[in-house]
């Protein structure tokens, strides 16, 4: 992530004034972030395998009863569910990002490639939902999912109710049609002398062409559904359908306390590897949408 | 027009259906039971005259408040001093956004163990070990809200370093060469070329930060449930109160819109007092 150069320049760098605040500056900066990252996860990982009363009586301790109870994860993976609930996340998280993939992907290409008269329009209307807080509308979207207009149908409980309305997502269509305006328009105009459709364009320049913008979509509304709590909270009351992050509270009220912070571990597991693993592309993603929205 | 199909049925139905019906709402009574009935004003009257409004409006602007002391000023101070790592820098990015990929629930329940008030919880048998408190935490009215505070800014600080590191790889190099050249030391070069640079983020982050703390929900209901005696009840939580467990949704949704008209006035008038110090 660094500039070819920043405000040190490397003949300050060999400075020892310079050199020795700045080196000392990085341990100290690393112990904070190791204390305040790392931290909490690596004692939730030891409170997770400790009996209930280790951690209430010296959360500090290095397992002071001498015991470790590994079978608290398993415990908690059959007993409280976990592994269920996690599997409802799951689902619901690839949902909502397929969903919103098909609403920027096809807004982004009638927006940037199609370009109708009308488009300028439709545009300035997606842009403007960007300046309304999402607050205004929390209690009639709710209204609007517990009766649709027209169809008149019910979508709670049903995992339509979680996946449809982030869709409808400004920033997510405005940053595929930003990207989709930088693919050069020869492309397009080559196809379609080649006798290639609007679908064909779509499907076989347009798409493969943007997998690293459709990725950041991926990643951003998984990650936005995985953390989401007071929607799925509101929409789906049936336990079945719930996700961990609304299971856990409840499974919290219930259940020993070895059990629980078993529970939290292994839900924190799975966000905590995919982020190692997608590393730079999340973090691309949040450095992108902080672009954009400046 | 096929392809402006799912974006137009998605938009009518989820974003623009909604918002004209929040407003619309807000002047009418309706429970879902009884006939809907116009009331004109009267939610908003009922609204400003509930007294459990100003206590929440007061709060949600102390945790505002809070919020940008604590957690404003770290994350810049962070990425000024990350963009000067070589090679390593991507070991302290991974630390610092990992409670940010920590789900919310996850880190309130475990934090709402941290905060346990007796001598032994987590932060006390800290803060005892160099001989403080203990501290009621989030059982006291007068510590519940800052205690909140903590744990969002630890939750979100990531995200804004991420942000401004961006920002901050975008300064152009020459810049830098010049002042140096000029014979401008490392503290001039930060103040004069980094952090105006910042500026435009730093103005955007601000009131994106404002607008984010003056929507808190999920924190106070699942910390404290708005107590104790309602230090911590926030205008969210109000609204989702008075529409889902009391049933009265033209309240809830003229409060809405009155917070919805707070924010859009504020960045307004944010915008047009910044409009010349953004540019660079």
């Amino acid at each position: 992530m660094s500039a070819e150069r920043s405000a040190l320049s490397d003949a300050d760098r060999k400075l020892s004034r310079v050199r020795v605040p700045f080196v000392i500056g990085q341990v100290v900066v690393l112990i904070g972030l190791l204390v305040a990252g790392l931290g909490p996860m690596l004692w939730l990982l030891k409170a997770a395998i400790s009996p209930t009363q280790d951690s209430i009586r010296s959360p500090l301790g290095w397992f002071p009863s001498g015991r470790v109870e590994w079978q608290n994860l398993g415990t908690a993976w059959q007993q409280g569910h976990i592994g269920y609930y996690l599997g409802n996340t799951a689902y619901i998280a690839a949902g909502t990002a397929a969903v919103s993939l098909i609403v920027c992907t096809t807004a982004g290409y009638v927006l940037s490639v199609l370009r109708p008269r009308w488009g300028v329009l439709l545009s300035a209307a997606i842009l403007a939902t960007l300046f309304v807080p999402h607050i205004v509308s929390l209690v009639p979207l709710y209204l609007t999912v517990l009766k649709l207009p027209l169809v008149h149908t019910n979508l709670t409980n049903t995992f339509w109710a979680v996946w449809l309305p982030p869709a409808a997502s400004a920033f997510n269509v405005l940053i595929v049609k930003r990207f989709f305006d930088s693919i050069p328009r020869e492309y397009f105009e080559a196809a379609r002398i080649d006798g290639a459709g609007s679908l064909r364009v779509f499907t076989s320049i347009v798409l493969p062409l943007s997998r690293p913008i459709l990725g950041v979509v991926v990643l951003l509304s998984i990650i936005s559904s995985w953390k989401d709590y007071l929607w799925p909270l509101l929409v789906l009351t049936n336990p079945d359908l719930q996700p961990v992050s609304v299971a856990l509270p409840k499974i919290a009220k219930v259940t020993e306390l070895n059990i629980q912070l078993a529970g939290l571990f292994l839900a924190l597991l799975i966000p905590v590897l995919l982020f190692l693993v997608f590393q730079r592309a999340f973090l691309r993603g949040v450095g992108l949408s902080g672009g954009i929205k400046a | 027009m096929l392809f402006a199909l799912p974006v137009l049925l998605v938009f009518l139905v989820f974003s623009w259906g909604p918002i004209v019906k929040g407003l619309v709402m807000s002047l009418q009574q309706t429970n879902l039971v009884d006939p809907v009935k116009w009331v004109g004003l009267e939610n908003f009257r009922y609204v400003l005259t509930d007294p459990g409004v100003g206590q929440a409006s007061l709060n949600t602007l102390w945790f505002t408040l809070l919020a940008l002391l604590f957690g404003f000023p770290v994350p810049v101070l962070l990425a000024m001093f990350l963009s000067e790592l070589r090679g390593r820098s991507w070991l302290y990015t991974t630390l610092a956004y990992l409670p940010v990929i920590t789900p919310p629930v996850v880190a309130i329940l475990l934090w709402r163990f941290f905060y346990d008030p007796s001598p032994t919880g987590m932060f006390n048998s800290i803060l005892g070990t160099v001989g403080l408190g203990p501290y009621l935490w989030l059982d006291s009215p007068s510590s519940a809200m800052p205690s909140i505070v903590l744990e969002a800014t630890w939750a979100g600080a990531g995200n804004a370093v991420i942000i401004y590191l961006a920002a901050l790889t975008s300064v152009r190099a020459d810049l830098y060469e010049a002042a140096e050249l000029d014979g401008a030391g490392v503290v001039r070069r930060v103040w004069h070329v980094m952090l105006p640079h910042l500026r435009g983020v730093l103005l955007l982050m601000l009131l994106l930060q404002v607008i984010g703390t003056m929507q808190l929900f999920t924190e106070p209901l699942l910390f404290t449930g708005g107590g104790p005696q309602g230090s911590t009840m926030t205008i969210l939580l109000l609204i989702y109160n008075y529409a889902f467990v009391n049933g009265d949704y033209g309240a809830a949704t003229a409060l809405s819109v009155l917070l919805a008209l707070v924010l859009a006035v504020l960045s307004a008038v944010f915008q047009l007092a910044t409009r010349g110090w953004s540019t660079e």
